[in-house]
């Protein structure tokens, strides 16, 4: 059997993956899917526990993950066109009107 | 007894009407919120005084503010003899203020603006005299001051007002710091500022000494000297009595309410109310006593040369406060407050006299250019005679039972008493002259003023003369509620001020001694009438020979013993040479304004370099969260695992 | 299998089922006015029930104690402030699309959810359907590119955000084998696994940090609060946080307090830096919203002390301070939303010089706001922070407290700088300075305002209420 170990590794990989994603592309779009990623790592992690210690609640919190992942990803790509109807771009470091 | 809670709330219940709504809505009938409340209280105190005559007390917090283990910021009401006694003179003298005040300002373009301060006052004091704790007593303390400031300074746009404000204000934070470190011993030693508690407690404290500097100090003197120290700024007593003739600046009626009936003997009744400590004490006792007494004497010799009529007045109000203080430092509590309890009607009816002649001489203030005003103002000039009278001390009159009261005790108390019974023995001489000095110059004689005045002269409108009417009433009968058993009395007074301040406790004296204290402060009343009389009435030449026979006493005198002058050499001068010259260029320029300048100049440059960091970029955030968990993580590693 | 006992939840089951009824409601019903009135009367109905569902149901995932009523008010208070700010404001931004009050009042639900949340599980619904609410309403005029950006840039911080706390939720429930807050610290205790829970640790901290925006995890909040309608900044700024403040409560100091040591340090360092550039950056402010975004973020920097003094005491002397902070804050920004005409928008300094002399009344509430938020006595800040600087004094972390005294001294600096400009400066020429006259936001203001003098002059009844609901 695949040792527990590795699911962890696994899934910290996914999630740092989806991290340095989000801090290195400029593309709303893409960040977001970073975000899906890291979302996925966890995920990854949350059944493999859920598996080893014969306990529901990790699966079931998955679960829930992947519904309001759902939900987030609406919202999220309602405002990226909301934004874009503005502005014309999908690219954070020209969305910059408030700083300071 | 909850209705008493009307007593400081109608004030300011007038003061939050007039300040919000004055300029707009009431403007002329700004007297309007502002008198009708101070009536409803001084019913109120009525109906309190009767319910404490049928010996119902009070001590009830209302309100809790701020606690903090022992420390305790609340709100709370102790209703005894003595606060009774406080809420009718503060009310009633208050509420015939506000309406000879409405005759008095009219016309003014701050009239909203002065019946809103005399609310605020009103309440200021009422909360001072009601209080229950140090705590309270303080904050009433320093909010009449506020007031009084205010109000000297009323007239802002004339200079000497404002300086006269300012002055008061300085004067008295010598005395408040004091009383502020007194308030501060006190909770230190005893762990409460409730005054129940403390006079509990208080006792536990003798024979304990401090040390400060080497010095064993007596730990209980050293509380109530502290205590003192505030009541001699407030009550302007030697040294710091300086403020109170220039506090002269404001409007007459406040002169009458404040610095006369009621601010001024907060330090009188702070200190009966205290009497607790202050009986521990011998070393404070006698120094209230002595301070009383020499300030009787010190003041009354300086109204004797005064030629401004509210600042004979003035020095007279400083010397009558002594006398108070004198009681009290014999242990006659009750006849100190007795005094000033009838020293507020007929000191405040002097007052609105003087205002009333200020009214028909078109603001003029200096007594040589008056005379013979009798004919015109007879109202003012009745009332203003029997005031006299009755602070020169003539029997029957409210002062003669309250000024004899004092002189007896002190007489009786022996020691120290002794000594400041002849202080105010010779004082007493000395204000029935000055009082009738004034009188005469004033009302008698011919007039010497200028045409134009001579035109304008009027006897003041009803409602300012109705006041006057109503406070010598109070001046002839308020001295009848304490008649000495001696003329077939039996000091109600005195008895009713017992639960709370305790009777004095005197030497054994024989009635022939009561009986010459008695008839020595007659005789030297009317031999001060008599003298004045002399002096200005037939021979008006004798004055003018005394004083260039003694140019240098009449120069001390008229020069206020040059205290004022004194002060501007050891304080004003090195505080603003100091102030100019080393603060000024030196730490101002060089080090607190480097400090002050440069704090918030490198707290903003620290700020512009910040915001920098928050450049709109989103990832950019992110990174920095990202930093952050590192750190944490970092933190969370070298110094938890 | 029985039926769960649902009367703890019946305060969430009644205010969602009131909540799609106003979303319906909306369809057919035009008067605004109306329907602010029936959130209103929803609102009503739920505090009613909240004292009468006491109780810990679906094995130990629901807890409706005393705590959480506590919060629960501070949030329908929230929504009742925001929503009478809001009528006649969204009609000015043109913003009035229907769903408006219903996401207001599915954002607060959210919050109930996580201020009663007994599982980590429970804790997360509740924590998302707040925040994608909360990412709604700051994108809600949806023609002004400021609005959508800040929406956009709450929306990927925000996302970002969870899935660190999920990460960590993870980490907790593989080290422990549960979701159950309650039984985190002894289980993480017996586990042994020190390094990996404080990794645990940390991460759920940064999650929750960024909700009340502690620094450095506070970067959304300036650019969201200034972009954002101003009355959803009203609302961000109080609801979430306080949201963010109650499940800190209970996971911190509940479900991990055998680890008290560990994250007060985490903590102490989080809320020095978060006062420091809180009132640091907001000296250089000259936006009124970006400046109250930035006072914000300090005042999160004052009530998390409460939260390191630990103890029952420093508990309730932070939610007596969110309660204080939800009047004032809510009370200045709605002055800020009364200077919103159909012309243009009041918002720096410089629009609002000499506005005493035009309006007395709009600056005097400005200016008891501005003084509460400062801290000065009597009014209700003084309170709050007095009681929150004296339960760290007897914890024994004086010099944590001198250190927030200077900085709410620095703080007074911007504070009064606003009360300055109104008082002492002229008017400009060509600013307009009309003022919006709505009966609601009237009430709006009268409740805020009496409020703050009320408990900076009588906290006692507050306080106490605090201290009982925490003990």
């Amino acid at each position: 059997m695949v040792p527990l170990n590795w699911y962890m590794w696994l899934g910290a990989v996914v999630f740092s993956v989806g991290m340095f994603g989000f801090l290195t592309r400029r593309n709303v779009i893409i960040m977001f899917l970073s975000i899906e990623l890291m979302l996925n790592g966890v995920n990854i992690s949350l059944v493999a526990l859920s598996h080893y210690m014969q306990d529901l609640r990790g699966q079931v919190l998955t679960l829930f993950i992947i519904a309001v992942a759902a939900a987030e990803a609406a919202i999220g790509l309602a405002i990226v066109i909301a934004m874009f109807r503005n502005r014309q771009t999908v690219h954070v470091d020209e969305i910059k009107e408030m700083k300071g | 007894m909850k209705y008493y809670l009307l007593i400081p709330f109608l004030p300011l219940a007038g003061f939050l009407l007039n300040i919000l709504l004055g300029r707009r809505l009431f403007r002329s009938q700004a007297h309007w919120p502002s008198t009708l409340a101070v009536f409803g209280s001084l019913v109120v105190a009525v109906m309190v005084l009767m319910d404490v005559l049928h010996g119902k007390t009070l001590n009830h917090d209302l309100y809790r503010w701020i606690i903090s283990d022992k420390f305790q910021v609340s709100v709370g009401f102790l209703i005894d003899q003595l606060t009774a006694v406080m809420l009718i003179v503060v009310t009633s003298v208050s509420f015939l203020v506000h309406v000879y005040s409405i005759g008095y300002m009219h016309d003014d373009p701050g009239y909203y603006r002065f019946f809103a301060y005399l609310s605020l006052f009103t309440f200021s004091m009422l909360m001072l005299v009601m209080a229950n704790n140090f705590l309270q007593l303080y904050f009433g303390w320093e909010a009449v001051g506020l007031c009084s400031y205010l109000l000297i300074g009323f007239w802002y746009e004339k200079k000497s007002a404002s300086d006269a404000g300012k002055k008061a204000f300085i004067v008295n934070r010598f005395g408040d710091f004091g009383f502020g470190l007194g308030v501060i011993m006190i909770f230190l030693t005893l762990g409460t500022l409730h005054y129940i508690p403390v006079f509990d407690k208080i006792n536990t404290l003798t024979g304990q000494t401090i040390n400060i500097l080497g010095l064993h100090v007596n730990l209980v003197t050293l509380i109530a000297l502290l205590l003192f120290c505030g009541a001699v700024g407030k009550s302007a007593q030697i040294p710091l009595h300086v403020w109170l003739p220039d506090a002269m600046e404001g409007p007459t009626p406040v002169s009458a309410l404040i610095h006369a009936a009621t601010m001024v003997t907060a330090g009188v009744f702070m200190v009966a109310r205290c009497n607790p400590i202050f009986n521990l004490s011998h070393t404070a006792m006698n120094v209230v006593a002595v301070v009383g007494g020499v300030t009787a004497l010190f003041a009354a010799t300086i109204a004797l040369v005064q030629n401004d009529i509210k600042r004979v007045i003035a020095y007279s109000t400083i010397s009558q406060l002594g006398y108070m203080f004198l009681a009290c430092g014999v242990g006659a509590y009750g006849a100190g407050i007795f005094h000033l309890y009838t020293h507020a009607y007929f000191k405040a009816l002097l007052f609105l006299c003087a205002g009333s002649v200020m009214h028909a001489m078109a603001g003029e203030l200096d007594m040589q250019k008056m005379g013979g005003l009798k004919k015109y103002m007879p109202v003012t000039y009745w009332t203003m005679l029997i005031a006299s009278l009755s602070i020169s001390g003539i029997p029957g009159l409210a002062g003669f039972f309250s000024k004899d009261e004092i002189l007896f005790r002190a007489y009786a108390s022996g020691g120290v008493g002794r000594f400041v019974w002849v202080l105010g023995t010779a004082a007493a001489i000395l204000t029935a002259f000055y009082s009738f000095r004034l009188i005469f110059v004033t009302f008698h004689g011919e007039f010497r003023g200028t045409e134009e005045q001579r035109h304008h002269l009027h006897e003041s409108p009803k409602v300012m003369t109705v006041p006057l009417v109503l406070l010598c009433i109070g001046a002839v009968a308020a001295g009848w509620v304490g008649v000495p058993p001696l003329l077939g009395g039996s000091e109600h007074f005195a008895h009713f001020l017992e639960p709370v301040v305790g009777l004095p406790h005197a030497k054994e004296v024989s009635h022939a001694e009561e009986w010459m204290t008695m008839g020595i402060s007659v005789a030297v009343a009317l031999a001060g009438i008599l003298i004045a009389a002399v002096f200005y009435l037939k021979n008006p030449a004798i004055p003018r020979r005394l004083a260039e026979r003694f140019p240098f006493l009449y120069r001390l005198l008229w020069n206020k013993y040059y205290v004022d002058e004194l002060y501007d050499y050891i304080v004003v001068r090195p505080a603003l040479g100091i102030a100019n010259n080393i603060i000024v260029k030196f730490t101002d320029g060089a080090i607190i304004e480097g400090i002050v300048n440069g704090v918030p100049a490198f707290i903003g440059w620290l700020g512009a370099q910040m915001r920098k960091v928050q450049d709109g970029v989103v990832e950019h955030y992110a990174s920095i969260m990202a930093v952050g968990i590192f750190v944490l993580l970092a933190i969370g590693m070298i110094f938890l695992i | 299998m029985n039926m769960p006992d649902l009367q703890p939840l019946m305060p969430e089951i009644v205010f969602l089922g009131l909540a799609l009824f106003v979303l319906l409601a909306e369809l057919f019903i035009k008067s605004k006015e109306t329907i602010g009135l029936m959130v209103i009367v929803s609102v009503a109905a739920t505090a009613y029930m909240i004292p009468q569902s006491f109780g810990v149901t679906f094995s130990g995932m629901f807890i409706s104690d005393g705590y959480s009523s506590f919060f629960k008010f501070i949030f329908l208070l929230n929504l009742i402030l925001t929503i009478l700010i809001s009528i006649q404001y969204i009609q000015i931004e043109r913003a009035e699309f229907g769903e408006y009050y219903t996401v207001l009042m599915f954002s607060t639900l959210g919050m109930m959810i996580m201020a009663s949340a007994g599982d980590l599980i429970v804790l997360y619904l509740g924590l998302e359907l707040m925040a994608l609410s909360t990412y709604i309403l700051a994108g809600f005029i949806r023609h002004d590119a400021r609005s959508t950006e800040s929406a956009l840039k709450y929306f990927l911080l925000g996302a970002f955000s969870s899935a660190i706390l999920l990460y960590g939720i993870m980490l907790l429930y593989g080290l422990t084998g549960t979701t159950d807050i309650m039984k985190l610290s002894s289980l993480l205790m017996k586990n042994g696994m020190r390094l990996q829970s404080i990794f645990a640790i940390v991460m759920v901290m940064v999650a929750f940090g960024f909700k009340i925006a502690l620094v450095p995890f506070h970067m959304w909040a300036p650019d969201v609060y200034e972009g954002a309608p101003t009355s959803i900044t009203a609302f961000m700024s109080v609801g979430p946080k306080a949201a963010g403040f109650a499940v800190i409560g209970r996971v911190f100091l509940t479900g991990l307090e055998g680890f008290s040591a560990d994250w007060r340090l985490l903590l102490v360092v989080l809320s020095i830096a978060t006062m420091a550039v809180g009132n640091i950056i907001a000296i250089q402010q000259h936006n009124l919203k970006r400046m109250l975004a930035y006072s914000s973020i300090a005042h999160a920097g004052y009530a998390v002390l409460g939260v390191i003094a630990g103890n029952t005491e420093g508990l309730s002397a932070t939610m007596n301070y969110l309660l204080i902070y939800a009047f004032m804050n809510i009370g200045a920004f709605s002055v800020l939303v009364l200077l919103r005409n159909e012309q243009e928008r009041i918002e720096t300094l410089e629009q609002i010089k000499g506005l005493a002399r035009n309006h007395p009344f709009a600056s005097a509430l400005m200016l008891i706001f501005m003084f509460s938020l400062t801290g000065i006595p009597p009014t209700a800040g003084f309170v709050g922070k007095f009681f929150l600087f004296r339960a760290l004094v007897y914890s024994g972390y004086t010099w944590l407290a001198v250190v927030a005294v200077v900085f709410s001294a620095i703080s007074a600096y911007f504070y009064l700088r606003v009360v300055m400009y109104m008082y002492m400066y002229e008017p400009e020429e060509g600013v307009t300075q009309d003022i919006s006259t709505a009966a609601p936001l009237g009430l709006a203001l009268l409740i805020t305002s009496l409020m703050v003098i009320a408990i900076g002059i009588y906290p006692e009844p507050f306080v106490n209420f605090a201290r009982l609901v925490v003990g």
